[in-house]
């Protein structure tokens, strides 16, 4: 670029930068670096650089605050987002009868006999087996179940509200969600028959497994991990 | 007609396993599946009804030719179809089929991938039917677990909240207007080659063994930038990103990769996405498990911890031989398998071949594969399709020559971080016989004394 051209450049950069609301660093930092982006090529008179993006393009929407609720049904291990409602394994056994046990089996057992065609065999829900150890890495034979393999209970709600029953997603009530997911726990015997779960003893709840979960560390290189 | 029976023959066959486990990735079979047959059938079907409409009736251009040909004094016959009843013996000699709206196969190329399962399922990519790095699209694998979620684009919204201070929802215009980026790389499932592991077979073809992976030009929006709209807040250190499938699949990422590569795709292989690879968008994080790059991506929400979803606790979490089990092992580590020859492929004694397939690393780039025709007593080093992408399918080569006598084909591959692929004695010590996920331990391939190939079950 020839020197006579640089200045005008700059000046018109940086009315622009100013113009488009441009908050990212210093002006000269960023004309600076425009400059080095053209290298040593010798650009023809009528073509420049092009304009660095903005910091924003102001695309999209407000999301409103009953978008957000009508969508966001997360549930965190601390309990956040769990919502109003109650269940005990008593009220859940009737909902697990009649939404669940088509499927998982009358005790949690997992699928009986063969499923329909295409739809997944249902796992097994209930058993603490090997209630000694967490030996899944060293037998395949070991069958993953909410008591000896789920390490949050928060995640059981979260999972049955958005998913369950395969073929009606979402269809339960909070409290039918809290009481069936009070029944697989009492099942698993992680609760007393007696307990009632709700949004605060839900999040109490700590799981068998809970701290048989390590964090990823393999990174590369040389080594197998 | 013929082709139906070349669908039948060629089809979802190979010893492709017909037993879906809880991950999509099949677990034990027993060859052809009724689903894999009824879907075969269906495609054929639908092919004789598109082969019977009268060559006017598929396109103006159709039309066109025909009124061309109409002031001919004699109009060749001119077949109106890709059937193979119409191919002749000497092409040479007579028009061929008019133009047409889409480009249809060969009739001799019936290439299919294998559905297992239906309502939570998977079909597997083809790869021993397949050449070079790119996956056509409708031959890419699907993995989903409540259907495949037919999106309107009219009405698909994005939705991104939490730790941010300007809470948006996102249109696909909206997404499309960003500056995109298209990038070459694959997706492979994390549950890829659990059947080979669990339930090896000696009939399993590449398709059986590691048909859920795919790689091909994936088009979007950087995630970073979307996050530049709504302005992260201090404290977001993960996205929890929502499918808006009847699944809601739900995973969490770690903010870094965010604003490090991820994309929300909308397009692969230059058109939209298909519906079974999450039509209009979805969530891509370049390397790491595909069951986290969320397909139709709906909601994504800024936190400062992860949701712990069922999908990276109960799933996805990896059992070690240690009695533990490792958790967000989201990156794809470096892997291979020979495609050609491989079961139920047979090979000719004393001939130039080559042996070829593919190797990837979630990690970057593939910097050499190894390749064994004696069972892994000796290597050498494979020819790389130039250019090597990082992140992307690589192509490798070798020439030869079998020389008639029992032996075992092997690829074993090295990324640039100088990773090696294990051997399957290392990966079970390592992990155990019941781990899950991720594995991506050396495959084997048997050459039998009269040139049948069978996967090297227990190699």
């Amino acid at each position: 670029m020839r020197p006579g051209r640089v200045v005008p450049f700059l000046a018109a950069f940086a009315v622009w930068a100013i113009s488009e609301g441009c908050d990212r660093g210093p002006l000269a930092d960023r004309a600076e670096k425009a400059q080095r982006t053209l290298g040593s090529e010798r650009l023809p008179p009528d073509v420049r650089p092009a304009p660095e993006p903005p910091a924003r393009f102001d695309v999209g929407r407000p999301a409103t605050a009953a978008e957000i609720a009508a969508w966001d049904v997360d549930v965190s291990p601390s309990g956040v987002g769990l919502p109003q409602g109650r269940g005990t394994p008593m009220q859940g056994a009737a909902v697990y009868a009649a939404k669940c046990a088509a499927c998982h089996g009358g005790t949690g057992e997992g699928q009986v006999g063969t499923p329909p065609l295409g739809v997944p065999a249902a796992p097994k829900l209930v058993g603490r087996e090997p209630s000694d150890s967490f030996a899944f890495g060293r037998d395949p034979k070991r069958v993953k179940t909410v008591g000896n393999y789920w390490p949050y209970a928060t995640t059981l709600f979260d999972y049955v509200r958005r998913t369950m029953p395969l073929s009606a997603p979402g269809s339960l009530t909070n409290s039918e969600v809290y009481a069936v997911v009070a029944f697989l726990l009492a099942a698993n015997g992680v609760i007393e028959q007696t307990a009632v779960m709700d949004s605060l003893t839900l999040a109490a709840v700590k799981m068998p497994a809970r701290d048989k979960f390590v964090v990823d560390d393999r990174k590369g290189g040389p080594g197998f991990k | 007609m013929q082709s139906d029976e070349r669908r039948l023959d060629t089809g979802p066959a190979n010893g492709v396993a017909d037993a879906p486990s809880d991950d999509g990735a099949p677990v034990a079979g027993s060859g052809v599946t009724r689903r894999g047959l009824l879907a075969a059938a269906a495609v054929s079907a639908g092919g004789v009804v598109l082969a019977r409409l009268p060559a006017g009736a598929q396109a103006p251009a159709a039309k066109a030719a025909a009124g061309a040909a109409a002031t001919q004094a004699t109009p060749a016959p001119v077949a109106t179809a890709y059937e193979l009843s119409a191919v002749p013996a000497d092409p040479t000699r007579a028009p061929g089929p008019p133009t047409s709206a889409l480009g249809a196969r060969s009739p001799f190329e019936t290439p299919s991938r294998a559905p297992v399962g239906i309502v939570a399922g998977s079909s597997l990519t083809p790869l021993h039917q397949l050449t070079g790095t790119v996956t056509p699209s409708d031959l890419v694998f699907e993995r989903h677990h409540a259907g495949v979620a037919l999106v309107d684009p009219a009405r698909y919204e994005l939705m991104i909240h939490g730790l941010v201070d300007r809470p948006t929802v996102f249109s696909l215009d909206d997404l499309k207007r960003l500056p995109s980026v298209s990038r070459t790389m694959f997706l492979e499932c994390s549950g890829n080659g659990r059947g080979a592991f669990r339930a090896p077979k000696r009939e399993m073809s590449p398709q059986a063994v590691d048909g859920l992976t795919s790689s091909g030009e994936w088009t979007g929006v950087p995630l970073s930038t979307l996050f530049r709209e709504v302005g992260v807040r201090r404290g977001g250190t993960w996205f929890r990103a929502e499918g808006g499938d009847a699944a809601r699949l739900s995973r969490s990422v770690p903010m870094e990769k965010g604003m490090e590569d991820a994309l929300i795709a909308y397009a692969f292989n230059g058109e939209p996405l298909r519906p079974s690879n999450g039509y209009p968008a979805r969530l891509m994080l370049p390397g790491y498990e595909g069951n986290a790059c969320i397909k139709w991506v709906r909601r994504i929400e800024v936190a400062n911890e992860p949701g712990m979803f069922r999908d990276e606790t109960s799933k996805y979490t990896d059992p070690l031989a240690n009695g533990t089990a490792r958790q967000f092992s989201f990156v794809m580590d470096a892997k291979s398998i020979i495609t050609a020859p491989a079961h139920p492929a047979r090979v000719a004694p004393n001939v130039w071949t080559q042996i070829t397939g593919l190797a990837w690393s979630g990690r970057g780039r593939i910097v050499r594969v190894d390749v064994s025709v004696d069972g892994g007593k000796t290597w050498v080093v494979a020819e790389l399709q130039e250019p090597v992408l990082p992140l992307a399918h690589t192509r490798f080569r070798v020439p030869w020559r079998w020389d008639g006598t029992r032996t075992v084909l092997m690829s074993r591959a090295v990324d640039e971080t100088g990773y090696t692929q294990p051997t399957l004695a290392e990966f079970r010590d390592k992990r155990g016989p019941g781990t899950d996920y991720h594995y991506n331990y050396i495959r084997s391939w048997v050459v039998e004394p009269d040139g049948q190939m069978f996967f090297g079950a227990d190699l």
